[in-house]
C-alpha cells in the first residue's frame, strides 16, 4: 500500500518485479535493465525521501506495514516472558510488556501495541491504552526496579483511550501517578518513539534516561488533526499544524527532547522491516552499555535533570 | 491533551449592567455587590465562578506575608509558532497586556494561618490556562524552593491542558513537574492539590492528580479527555455528571469538595497533620 508521494518508487518496482520474472520465462536476458532500474530506484528514492515534509512523515510513522512492538520483541529477543495485568482491573491490550532477554541483556519491556489486522487493532484498541495499561506498565516497571533490571519502553501510540471508562477509571491520575514514579526509577530506563509519540498516551510510559526515535517516527503535544481543528477552525489544514508543531525526529533533537535518532532504512520502516529492528536494537545494546555503569542515584538525578533543563527559562 | 474547546460557560463579569451579574450556571441575577462579597460564588447554585489568581492568593494568604517567586519566569516561543490567527508571540503579548502576568501561573510564598507555604496558582484568564515551558518552570523552580525550605507545596490547577502553542516543550512540562512533586514526597514535604474549573488534559493528567490530598471546588469540571472528543470518537453517551468535581469524588479521585469560603480553613486544618514533628 503505497503512500501518495511513494508512488514513482512503487512503479519502479513493480517494473523490476515484471522485468524479473520476463527473465524467469523467456530466453531473452534483461539483466542490464534491470541493474540500471535498481540503480534509478535508489536515487529516486533518496530524492523521494529528501523532500518529505512534517505530514508526509505522519503518514510514515502510521503506515500499517511499520514495525510494531511485536515485531520488534520477535527480532530482538531470544526469550519474551509476557506478564498480565494491573493487579486493580484488568489487562489491557494497548500496552504490553514482560520480562525479555534482548541480544543477551535481560530486561523489562513494555510499550504500547497496535494491531496488523483489524481484529488485533480491536483488541489492542489501535494502541491507545486505558489507565489499567498505565497502571499494568507501572507495575512492571516497578517490578524491574527491584530485580534491577533496565527498562525498554516501546512508544507508538495515537494517544491514551479517550473514553468513557478509562476516564471513571482515572486516566489522568494513572497517567500522572507514571510520570511521577518513573522519574525516580533506580534502573536505566531507555524509551525509543517507534511510530506515533501520542502526546499524554505517548510521555504515560516515556520518561526515560534517554529517549531515541526512528528517523520517521513523529512526537507531539495534540495529533495535527486535532490542533488544526482547534487552531486553524478546519482538520484539513492538517498539514500546516504539522509543520508549525516541529513533531520530527530532527525538531525533537534540536529542542532536546530527544538524544538520538536512529536512522531509518532509505524508503522508511515500512520498506524494510528487519533493517530497522537491527539498527533499533544496535541502538539499545549501545545506551544499556552507557547507563549500566551508572549508580542509582546518578540514573535518578540525570533522569531528572534532563526533564528539568526542557523549557528552562534563561534570562536575556 | 488541550483538545478541549471550553465549554459554553462565560464569565460572569462579561454579563450585563452595572448593578447586576448574572450567573453562568443557573442564569439567576444577583446584586454585583452580592457576588463580590459572596467571593463570585452563586448563592443561588453554588455555581464557583473563576476567579483570578490574585484574588485567589488574598482569600488565603494572611495579608502582608505574600512575597512572590520566579517572578522573572516569561513566555518563550519554542517553536517559533504561527497559526491562522497569526504568530503565538502576538496571542502571548496580548494575554500579558489583558492579566498583568507573565506566564499562566502565580507563583509565591507566604502564611495560611501563621504557617509557611509556597504556592502556585494558575490563572485561566492567560491563555486557558495553559501549561507551558514557562509555566511548567514556574511550577518546578517553586516545589524546588518548597523542598529547600520544607513547607508545604499547594497547586490551585485552571488550565485547559498543554499549550499546544509550544508544542513538545508543553507536553514534557508533564513529566518534569511531576519529577518536581516526587522529589516533594521522597523529602516528606506536604504536597496539596485542589483541582478548580477546569482542569483538564496535561494538567490534570500530571501534578493536579498528584496531591497528598486533592482537594476540588463544587462542580469544577475535571478531566483527562475532552467530552466532545469523547462522544465523538467512542459515541458513547455521557451521564451529565461526568467529569464534575463530584463525579471525580465517587470515583475515588479527590479526597474533598470544598466550598471556596472554607478552602482557607480547610487547608489550614490539613497542614496541621503535615506539620514537621
Amino acid at each position: 500500500m503505497p503512500l501518495d508521494f511513494e508512488k514513482p518508487l512503487e512503479e519502479i518496482e513493480s517494473r523490476i518485479d515484471e522485468l524479473k520474472k520476463l527473465n524467469e520465462k523467456a530466453d531473452v536476458n534483461f539483466d542490464t535493465e534491470i541493474s540500471a532500474l535498481e540503480r534509478k530506484l535508489k536515487s529516486t528514492s533518496k530524492r523521494v525521501y529528501s523532500k518529505i515534509g512534517p505530514w508526509e512523515t505522519v503518514q510514515i510513522a502510521r503506515h500499517p506495514e511499520r514495525p510494531l512492538l511485536r515485531d520488534y520483541i520477535q527480532g530482538l529477543c531470544s526469550e519474551f516472558l509476557e506478564l498480565h495485568g494491573d493487579r486493580c482491573f484488568g489487562d489491557d491490550q494497548g500496552i504490553i510488556g514482560g520480562f525479555a532477554t534482548l541480544r543477551q541483556h535481560r530486561v523489562m519491556v513494555i510499550g504500547h501495541q497496535k494491531g496488523k489486522t483489524i481484529e488485533e487493532n480491536i483488541t489492542a484498541n489501535f494502541g491507545m491504552a486505558s489507565p489499567d495499561g498505565y497502571r499494568k506498565a507501572m507495575r512492571l516497571m516497578n517490578l524491574a526496579a527491584k530485580y534491577k533490571l533496565p527498562i525498554i519502553s516501546f512508544i507508538d501510540t495515537p494517544g491514551a483511550y479517550p473514553g468513557l471508562e478509562a476516564e471513571a477509571r482515572g486516566q489522568a491520575e494513572a497517567i500522572a501517578r507514571n510520570l511521577t514514579e518513573m522519574s525516580t526509577l533506580p534502573v536505566p530506563v531507555i524509551v525509543i518513539v517507534t511510530g506515533e509519540g501520542g502526546s499524554g498516551g505517548a510521555i504515560g510510559i516515556g520518561v526515560g534516561n534517554v529517549v531515541l526515535m526512528l528517523s520517521n517516527a513523529v512526537y507531539s503535544v495534540i495529533s495535527p488533526e486535532g490542533c488544526a481543528t482547534i487552531l486553524w477552525r478546519d482538520g484539513d489544514r492538517a498539514p500546516e499544524a504539522a509543520a508549525a508543531l516541529r513533531i520530527t525526529a530532527d525538531d525533537l533533537k534540536s529542542l532536546g527532547v530527544v538524544d538520538e535518532i536512529i536512522p531509518e532504512p532509505v524508503g522508511g520502516a515500512h520498506r524494510n522491516a528487519d533493517a530497522t529492528i537491527e539498527a533499533v536494537g544496535d541502538a539499545i545494546v549501545g545506551q544499556l552499555r552507557r547507563l549500566k555503569k551508572m549508580s542509582p542515584k546518578r540514573l535518578i538525578d540525570q533522569r531528572y535533570d534532563k526533564y528539568s533543563k526542557i523549557g528552562r527559562f534563561k534570562k536575556k | 491533551m488541550a483538545w478541549f474547546k471550553m465549554s459554553g460557560r462565560k464569565q460572569a463579569e462579561t454579563a450585563d449592567s452595572d448593578l447586576w451579574t448574572i450567573c453562568p450556571s443557573c442564569n439567576a441575577h444577583i446584586y454585583k455587590q452580592e457576588w463580590e462579597t459572596g467571593l463570585k460564588v452563586c448563592p443561588k447554585c453554588n455555581y464557583h465562578a473563576r476567579i483570578s489568581c490574585t484574588e485567589r492568593r488574598d482569600l488565603l494568604i494572611d495579608s502582608g506575608t505574600w512575597k512572590e517567586y520566579a517572578a522573572h519566569v516569561t513566555t518563550s516561543d519554542p517553536l517559533d509558532f504561527s497559526d491562522a490567527k497569526g504568530p503565538y508571540k502576538e496571542k502571548a503579548a496580548a494575554a500579558k497586556a489583558k492579566t498583568g502576568m507573565k506566564e499562566s501561573v502565580l507563583t509565591g510564598d507566604g502564611k495560611i494561618g501563621g504557617i509557611p507555604v509556597s504556592m502556585a496558582i494558575m490563572d485561566f484568564r492567560f491563555l486557558g490556562g495553559s501549561l507551558s515551558g514557562g509555566c511548567g518552570e514556574k511550577i518546578t523552580l517553586t516545589a524546588e524552593h518548597a523542598a529547600r525550605h520544607r513547607w508545604p507545596f499547594i497547586i490551585f490547577s485552571a488550565s485547559g491542558g498543554a499549550r499546544m502553542h509550544e508544542g513538545i516543550v508543553s507536553l514534557m512540562q508533564m513529566a518534569k513537574t511531576c519529577a518536581a512533586i516526587a522529589r516533594l514526597n521522597n523529602l516528606g514535604v506536604p504536597y496539596i492539590s485542589v483541582l478548580t474549573d477546569p482542569t483538564t488534559g496535561g494538567v490534570s493528567a500530571s501534578y493536579a492528580m498528584m496531591g497528598d490530598i486533592n482537594i476540588a471546588e463544587p462542580r469544577a469540571l475535571i478531566g483527562f479527555a475532552g467530552r466532545r472528543v469523547i462522544e465523538q470518537t467512542i459515541k458513547q453517551k455521557l451521564p451529565d455528571d461526568f467529569q464534575t468535581a463530584e463525579y471525580l469524588l465517587e470515583h475515588g479521585f479527590i479526597d474533598h469538595i470544598v466550598n471556596r469560603k472554607d478552602m482557607k480553613e480547610f487547608l489550614h486544618r490539613v497542614l496541621q497533620y503535615g506539620k514537621r514533628r
